[in-house]
């Protein structure tokens, strides 16, 4: 799933990611092919070069490597509505039939079965970039026919769906998600068994390239070295 | 002009119950030791406002401290959930909670338009989502000149705002650098605003990218080394994520987390309450 969503980077993009598996997958792409694009992070960090995947959205390594850090107005004003973001990269925990994203309750908003976080950048970033990437794992619990509720809507510009066993795009005509790719060694039916509708699946559908001897060692080594960086505890002066 | 005393002073004299108050910091800069002196205080009914409300708001939240969220994102960053807020929220304990729920851009701009005395900010936003149904501080306009609809905020002004930054001077100027989020104005829309520092100097130095906030904006400067800490202060400590992972299983039981904010209160021999 990584390597596939590192794949989607476009060197040189400016490209906007949230923490965890967009996070990974985006200092991945700068190992691989991607070194040269832009990482925003809604902390206000333009141009961060993190050797780690951070733990947080404002990890000082962010700061400390970015080109410039703006203040949170300027971010979601002058660079977010400015149109100035190409690529944005989500995690989930619930997606629905028509790419519409739930991170705020699991049942009914004013008694919440699991309240969730919430928004944080997530509305503003998929209405207003030119392309969004959605990772998650793909489970019955976070693929669902219709979201309980829809904090983030993506349809007009979302370009794929990036999960542990495939690849998803939405219908050009009606935005429905249809399976355009498998990961070597995963079937059709094991997506269908993992989504919560009659998913739909591509006339021609493809297996997606799989990963090469350096990209899985280039993996393995940043997970590593990232598990390390968040296991360390802070020293006080 | 800003007057340099004591934590405990500034939050017994500028915090009371019921206010509205915003202890700002985006991850970087949390100001932690003033959300410890305000439980350790007893403070009740606040409405707390923040961008992205992690740890601190948890544990002021499960001590009782909290009537109202205003805020765009509530979890424990890179990590999961707040397990104190959840619980207030799916089980009102020890008290229901109240939310008033925007997106990062939606409640940047509120707070925008606090620090400049407009009663509203606008933005493009909130397009397609469930929020703006659930929230009476948005709604939907339309442009003027072009025609163009757009989401409006209610302007948000704390009766309190409260950061933390690396440096003031023995005037109350106080420089902050790194990530920097919403403090300016948090600063700026507020009535009161106590800052806490790691450290009181004679003068300023400005670091590259710095942030100057003047003196005549501040209320209170306490001297608090540490005071970010979990959470870090660039230059001075880095974030202590070993925190941060442990933070599940020290709240997730109402008792161990009662029984571990005693003692994290306690722990320089300081009364739990006052």
């Amino acid at each position: 799933m990584t390597i596939v969503a590192a794949r989607q980077f476009r060197n040189r993009a400016t490209c906007f990611v949230g923490v965890g598996a967009p996070s990974m997958a985006a200092c991945l792409a700068r190992l691989l092919d991607a070194p040269d694009i832009v990482l925003m992070y809604e902390s206000g960090t333009i141009g961060a070069k993190p050797t780690t995947a951070p733990l947080s959205i404002a990890d000082s390594e962010l700061a400390e490597t970015a080109d410039v850090v703006v203040p949170v107005t300027e971010f979601f004003s002058y660079w977010l509505q400015g149109g100035r973001i190409d690529m944005t990269f989500l995690g989930t925990a619930q997606i629905d039939r028509f790419g519409n994203l739930n991170t705020t309750v699991t049942g009914n908003y004013e008694r919440p079965k699991v309240r969730l976080p919430g928004a944080g950048g997530a509305p503003e970033v998929a209405s207003l970039s030119k392309e969004v990437f959605v990772i998650t794992k793909h489970t019955l619990r976070a693929f669902v026919e219709k979201v309980d509720f829809t904090t983030t809507f993506t349809r007009k510009n979302l370009s794929a769906v990036v999960t542990d066993l495939g690849v998803l795009k939405p219908d050009p005509e009606t935005g429905e998600l249809v399976l355009v790719a498998c990961h070597p060694g995963v079937s059709v039916q094991d997506v269908q068994g993992a989504s919560g509708w009659n998913l739909r699946v591509a006339g021609e559908l493809e297996e997606s390239v799989g990963p090469t001897a350096s990209e899985l060692a280039v993996l393995r080594d940043l997970e590593l070295r990232t598990r390390r960086a968040h296991e360390f505890p802070s020293r006080l002066p | 002009m800003a007057q340099i005393t004591t934590l405990e002073d500034s939050i017994g004299t500028l915090v009371h119950d019921g206010d509205t108050v915003a202890l700002e910091g985006f991850s970087h800069l949390v100001p932690f030791a003033a959300g410890h002196e305000i439980i350790r205080q007893n403070r009740r009914k606040l409405t707390l406002i923040r961008l992205s409300i992690d740890i601190i708001y948890d544990q002021m939240i499960g001590m009782g401290c909290a009537r109202k969220l205003v805020f765009s994102w509530a979890g424990n960053p890179g990590i999961g959930l707040l397990p104190r807020f959840r619980d207030a929220v799916e089980n009102g304990w020890p008290v229901p909670l109240e939310l008033e729920e925007h997106s990062h851009a939606g409640l940047a701009a509120a707070f925008a338009a606090g620090a400049s005395g407009l009663p509203f900010g606008t933005l493009r936003g909130y397009v397609g989502t469930d929020l703006a149904a659930r929230n009476p501080s948005v709604a939907f306009i339309k442009c003027p000149f072009t025609g163009d609809e757009l989401a409006a905020v209610r302007a948000v002004n704390p009766d309190v705002t409260i950061i933390h930054a690396q440096q003031s001077d023995t005037r109350g100027n106080i420089l902050l650098w790194g990530i920097t989020g919403i403090q300016k104005e948090a600063v700026l829309a507020a009535r009161r605003v106590i800052v806490t520092v790691e450290e009181i100097r004679d003068s300023l130095e400005p670091v590259p990218g710095s942030m100057l906030l003047p003196a005549s904006l501040i209320t209170a400067v306490a001297h608090v080394p540490n005071g970010a800490h979990p959470s870090y202060a660039q230059g001075y400590y880095t974030r202590d994520n070993q925190f941060y992972r442990s933070w599940d299983s020290i709240a997730r039981d109402r008792v161990r987390f009662s029984e571990w904010m005693d003692s994290c209160l306690n722990k320089n021999g300081l009364p739990t309450r006052s």
